[in-house]
């Protein structure tokens, strides 16, 4: 492999610029003449507006336009759209409300722009953004998914009745049903999982620039994908062609999904760019704006039952699921509690029967979208939850119920469409509970309860999607793009190597792991690689960053390219060395005759490339090579997660004293930054299940709407994490990875629950489990005693 | 408007800004240092922080008018010509950062944990002191350790320079 | 932030009169939480006097058992003052767990307790030990100070200068912070003198910080944990939102007064 080959711990190429300060992330660019949008944003979660009085705004001193959504649609700008299709069980499309910009008639949460200042300053524009007075009548708002279906609630969108936007199900009801009926046990649960806001470090950011005389737009933007930003913003909302339209996502703060998306201000910021007459308009959220306006994530009220026979094997599993969207479709909200939710319900488990019913639902709340995991931590926490209260409930090892209900034999289909190609469950398992010596547990409880304290144990065992995924398959379920990935290698004269990317990294150490691809191949060293992305200008297309899919589709894709590049070098090689291509070697910057001394520099072949004046009969000169990758399949990482925990029962403190997580990931390219994936998942699982809380009050305020009050994981948090991995690999892509971006936020949540509510003996707790809701839990149970 | 003079990064700086403008816009607008970014409006995400004499500030939470007459450091300035600071070192080594955002104000206050508390800080420490600084990518694992790795490097370092 | 006018202040009284010759100037001192408000909008003074530039409101010094600590002492400085840790360590590690360590460079103890934030830590630490509060205009007892959330005796043109107490042979304050501001959520400071204990509590009372008289009295006569079990916090007066009901923090009220009495010694 080489010291920067696959599997080496090589060090990050990008870091220099980061550790100096020399990053250049969206809000760092200027530009000559650059104005400043400020959004005049609804107080109210749910109002008609009355009407929209700018003339003080306008006056204001550096404003040069005050601009609202009439004018934004009567430029011909289209609405937000959602690009996946969910059909109802009864066949009927989704009810997508309309969703302009720039609210026209109603606003529907608290954050919901309705105007827009462009102004020389931010402090102008943001003055300005005051004075524009908004004539609202206020409506009654519904601010929870359950209270949205019912009778008499407020309804948000004509579109939607009953703010049902789908009523979707997957698998057989029958049988399912048939299944517990005959069931020796059944294990019912009510389950919440709380809605989260992203928060990523760096808050979302766009500058857009109009260049009149070419009648081309340009975005810097914080995002994850540049080219479906491209293609959305020209195709759906008529910004401009995609042809006079350039995306660019330069150093990107962390997305964790919330950076997928397409949101009403980079729309906004294009068209007032021109609208407005001004050279560029540059808008950068204030974290109150990114708590109020950012996709949020998970949300989900479920109803779970799981019927057992006599043997603890597991005969049906039956859920019902509601999903709160928020007020408006996210550009892939319909997917997320859906194919990328009740797919993964079997688990890591052999059920014959499953059946979820999902209802997603309209509320005055900020849009919720896909956020890290995206709807596999849903189902893991569904599934995990109810093994180990029924182990509980059965009275068997929550390890026994789990070895019991393992899938073991590979490939094994599901009764919810996926089809799991490899893994080792017990493997996994196996080795978290040794590295959490799981036996020595008794004896650490008792000394905890000689302090008074109370001491838990919990694990989950979880099973996710990555990759995403098969054009055609997505295609049939209702996506409206592909999700593939393209890559192109160029060697340069001299033997160096560009590497062009649809992937988009932000904090995923791209440029480096993907540059090992070609110093494996090459033997080329990793700082003669650059590795370009994040600019439509440069890569022809792309399609980003989410879903862990960057290394299983993304650089499969350079794995493809490669095999042109190393394949037309043999070619030239054999030729000059007067060789068979069979017998060329390409090895640590040599390209070899092998079983000879016939050799040449890999610098020599490729500069041969390029001279062409000894080129095989026919061949083109030149040395660049792209392709696009489209999976055979998901891929399945799985693995085991033990959470052990201490807490005070007089405040309910929960102090986790450690947590182990054992993962299979297929193969590895950098295991330090596998590692430090999964410390970054882990913090964002065990910051939901113990932590964070998104919370609107019934009138639709967010009163999270801070650090202040939405409590994100801090150093002091958290333990120091014990990571390991198994491996099987993946058979479905040529490197064999399949993903570990969201691993820890999927797998960790039920742990840290498990082991709480194992800890206060009461497993009625919801997340977040916060001191006030875990005092609350154990002076419950004590009641109930 | 008011007339500030300071000294940014060793160089004596001098310029008119308003009297409601925020040293980190000072720092990014006025200076063209954009390593000092802006994570929150509450003061608690530590992405801004430099050191005004000598001391780790929230920029975001201080007016550049008041440091005038005060002597700066961002993250620009930490790097001693061509070499890294050993806390930056410690931090690409150890694998601290990840999308870099909060890494400036990381590393600015890490630097400045050290130079309150030496060079030998245990995990708990390291943890406490951290309460001003969110990161979202890494967990922290890393980041305790590239500063435990970072201290120890800075504490060798400046035994070595008093001998 | 709207528009606003900087005066760095040379001597309390510059910092005064420049004050009362202001249309609506309020004094800077750390900022950590005026500068917040002023850019959320919702305070817009047109003037700000800085007063962390007058020498004689800074430092804390000892003489005896008393203890003087100017206005714009910050708490870092007072979190690390050699004398204050001898003669009350329980001040200055309440100080160090104040904010975070950029936070206790800025931030002051004129500052804290001026704005009397209902889950500010300083409060409770000048109830408790029965401190003085030296202004401009006069000195006042901590228990006439502080007149509810946010409310103090002062003037508007009053400033702050500083405090002073007599050193309690026993003190400490025990904090539970909220999760996520990390203010206290339920902070009691307990401080005994002789005979006489005083109980001070922040964070927790939708009255702001409050003196406890039961728990004042049944520790005059027993100094001990087992002496807070028969008092009594009356949820009524509790906060309760998002973080924790009026029953939870009523509980922390009095684990925390338990802590702090055992950390007292």
């Amino acid at each position: 492999m080489g010291i920067e080959g696959i599997g080496a711990r090589v060090l990050r190429k990008e870091d220099k610029r980061f550790i100096t300060g020399k990053g250049r992330y969206t809000d760092d660019h200027k530009i000559a003449g650059m104005h400043y949008a400020a959004f005049v944003r609804s107080p109210h979660a749910h109002a008609k507006v009355k009407g929209i009085d700018k003339s003080a705004a306008e006056g204001m001193p550096g404003v040069a336009a005050v601009l609202d959504g009439q004018q934004l649609t009567g430029d011909g700008i289209g609405n937000l759209i959602c690009g996946w299709m969910v059909h109802s069980k009864d066949g009927s499309p989704m009810n997508m409300g309309a969703w302009s910009a720039l609210a026209t008639e109603y606003v529907r949460y608290v954050g919901d722009a309705v105007a827009v200042v462009i102004a020389e300053t931010q402090a102008q524009a943001r003055s300005a953004a005051e004075a524009v007075a908004v004539d609202y009548q206020v409506l009654d708002a519904v601010v929870s998914g359950a209270d949205a279906i019912k009778p008499g609630a407020p309804q948000l969108h004509p579109e939607a009745k009953n703010n049902i936007i789908y009523d979707w199900e997957i698998g057989e009801a029958d049988a399912t049903d048939a299944a517990l009926a005959g069931a020796a046990r059944v294990v019912e649960m009510e389950i919440t999982n709380n809605r989260l806001v992203p928060n990523p470090m760096e808050p979302r950011s766009a500058l857009a620039e109009y260049d009149e005389a070419e009648e081309h737009f340009t975005l810097h933007t914080t995002s994850q994908n540049p080219h479906v930003a491209r293609l959305v913003l020209s195709a759906f909302y008529q910004v401009a062609p995609e042809n006079k339209l350039r995306v660019i996502a330069p150093d990107v703060g962390g997305g964790f999904g919330s950076k997928i998306f397409i949101y009403p201000e980079e729309v906004v910021c294009l068209w007032a760019s021109k609208r407005a007459g001004v050279p560029a308009v540059k808008w950068t959220a204030d974290r109150t704006e990114a708590f109020l306006t950012d996709a949020h994530g998970r949300d989900h009220t479920t109803t779970a039952k799981m019927g057992f026979d006599a043997n603890n094997k597991i005969v049906g599993f039956k859920i019902d699921t509601i999903a709160n969207l928020g007020a408006y479709m996210s550009l892939f909200s319909s997917s997320v509690p859906t194919y990328l939710y009740a797919t993964l319900l079997s688990g890591q488990y052999n059920i014959a029967n499953i059946h979820c019913n999902v209802r997603s639902v309209y509320s005055n709340t900020a849009p919720v979208d896909a956020y890290r995991g995206a709807g596999r931590p849903e189902a893991s926490y569904v599934v995990e939850r109810m093994m180990e209260t029924a182990a509980r409930e059965l009275g068997v090892s929550p390890a026994e119920l789990r070895r019991t209900n393992f899938i073991t034999e590979f490939p094994h289909q599901t009764p919810v469409i996926m089809a799991y190609d490899a893994g080792d469950f017990n493997a996994s398992l196996d080795a978290a509970m040794k590295a959490a010596d799981w036996d020595g547990f008794a004896k650490r409880k008792a000394a905890s309860e000689k302090n008074g304290m109370l001491r838990g144990i919990g694990m989950s065992c979880y099973i996710e999607a990555c990759g995403i995924a098969p054009s055609a398959a997505v295609g049939s379920l209702g996506a409206g793009v592909g999700l593939w990935e393209s890559a192109e290698v160029r060697v340069n004269p001299v033997g160096t190597v560009e590497v062009l990317t649809g992937s988009h990294s932000h904090g995923q150490g791209h440029e480096t792991t993907f540059a090992q691809l070609v110093s494996d191949r090459f033997g080329v060293p990793a700082e003669s690689v650059q590795i370009v992305h994040g600019d439509t200008d440069k890569v022809q297309f792309g399609m980003g960053t989410y879903g862990s899919r960057s290394g299983a589709v993304g650089m499969s894709a350079i794995e493809k390219a490669l095999d042109k590049v190393e394949a037309k070098a043999k070619k030239i090689a054999a030729h000059q060395l007067e060789a068979a291509e069979g017998d060329i070697e390409i090895k640590d910057g040599e390209v070899l005759v092998k079983g000879t001394d016939k050799k040449l520099g890999w610098h020599e072949v490729c500069l041969g490339a390029y001279t062409g004046h000894n080129l095989p009969e026919g061949m083109e000169p030149g040395l660049k090579e792209g392709a696009f990758y489209d999976p055979t399949n998901f891929t399945f990482p799985a693995g085991c997660y033990v959470c052990e925990v201490e807490v005070d029962p007089q405040t309910g403190v929960v102090d986790i004293q450690q947590f182990v997580a054992a993962d299979d990931f297929g193969k590895i390219i950098n295991p330090m930054i596998v590692e430090g994936q999964v410390h970054g998942g882990l913090a964002q699982g065990i910051g939901q299940a113990m932590l964070e809380n998104a919370v609107y009050g019934d009138d639709g305020q967010l009163l999270s709407a801070s650090y202040m009050d939405y409590c994100m994981p801090r150093a002091d948090d958290l333990p120091n994490f014990d990571v390991s991995t198994t491996e099987t690999l993946c058979p479905g892509n040529p490197l064999g990875i399949k993903g570990c971006g969201e691993a820890g936020a999927i797998g960790s949540p039920p742990a840290v629950i498990n082991a709480v509510t194992d800890a206060i003996n009461n497993n009625n707790l919801t997340m977040p489990a916060s001191p006030a809701n875990v005092w609350n839990a154990i002076n419950l149970a004590d009641a109930a005693e | 408007m008011a007339k500030v003079q300071m000294t940014v990064n060793g160089k004596s700086v001098a310029g008119t800004v308003e009297d409601r403008t925020l040293l980190v816009d000072y720092l990014r607008d006025g200076r063209n240092l954009t390593g000092t970014h802006v994570g929150c409006d509450t003061s608690q995400c530590g992405a801004c922080v430099v050191h005004v004499d000598g001391k780790a500030v929230k920029s975001c939470t201080m007016l550049a008018v008041q440091a005038d007459g005060s002597d700066i450091t961002t993250i620009e300035g930490l790097a001693a010509g061509g070499d890294l600071h050993p806390m930056q070192a410690a931090f690409r080594e150890n694998h601290g950062l990840q999308c870099g955002f909060c890494t400036p104000g990381m590393i600015m206050s890490a630097v400045d944990m050290v130079n309150r508390l030496g060079g030998d800080l245990d995990e708990g420490t390291i943890r406490a002191e951290l309460e001003g600084n969110i990161c979202r990518c890494t967990g922290y694992h890393n980041i305790v350790k590239s500063i435990a790795a970072g201290a120890s490097a800075m504490g060798a370092g400046s035994k070595q320079a008093a001998e | 932030m709207y528009e606003t006018t900087y005066h760095r202040a040379s001597s309390a009284d510059d910092a005064v009169s420049r004050a009362s010759s202001a249309g609506d100037g309020k004094f800077l001192s750390g900022g950590m939480t005026l500068l917040p408000t002023m850019k959320q909008r919702l305070a817009a003074p047109s003037d700000l006097i800085d007063v962390t530039h007058i020498a004689d409101m800074k430092g804390v010094s000892v003489s005896g058992s008393t203890v003087t600590i100017g206005a714009a002492t910050t708490h870092a400085e007072v979190a690390n003052d050699a004398g204050l840790k001898k003669a009350c360590s329980s001040l200055a590690n309440l100080a160090s767990h104040i904010g975070d360590p950029a936070v206790r460079n800025r931030g002051t103890i004129g500052g804290s307790i001026a704005n009397n934030d209902p889950a500010a830590d300083y409060p409770a630490a000048m109830l408790a030990l029965g401190a003085t509060i030296h202004t401009t205009k006069r000195e006042v007892s901590a228990d006439e100070f502080f007149t509810g959330m946010f409310e103090t005796a002062l003037a508007d043109d009053e400033l702050i200068t500083a405090v002073s107490f007599d050193a309690p042979s026993k003190g400490a304050y025990a904090k539970f912070p909220n999760p996520a501001s990390r203010y206290a959520m339920a902070g009691v400071y307990v401080a005994q003198s002789g005979g006489d204990v005083r109980v001070a509590v922040t964070g927790a009372s939708s009255d702001g910080v409050y003196r406890a008289a039961d728990m004042e009295s049944a520790l005059a006569g027993s100094f001990n944990e087992g002496a807070i079990d028969g008092c009594s916090v009356d949820e009524g007066n509790m906060l309760s939102d998002i973080h924790g009901s009026a029953a939870y923090r009523a509980n922390l009220v009095k684990v925390m007064a338990k802590r702090a009495v055992a950390a007292a010694g």
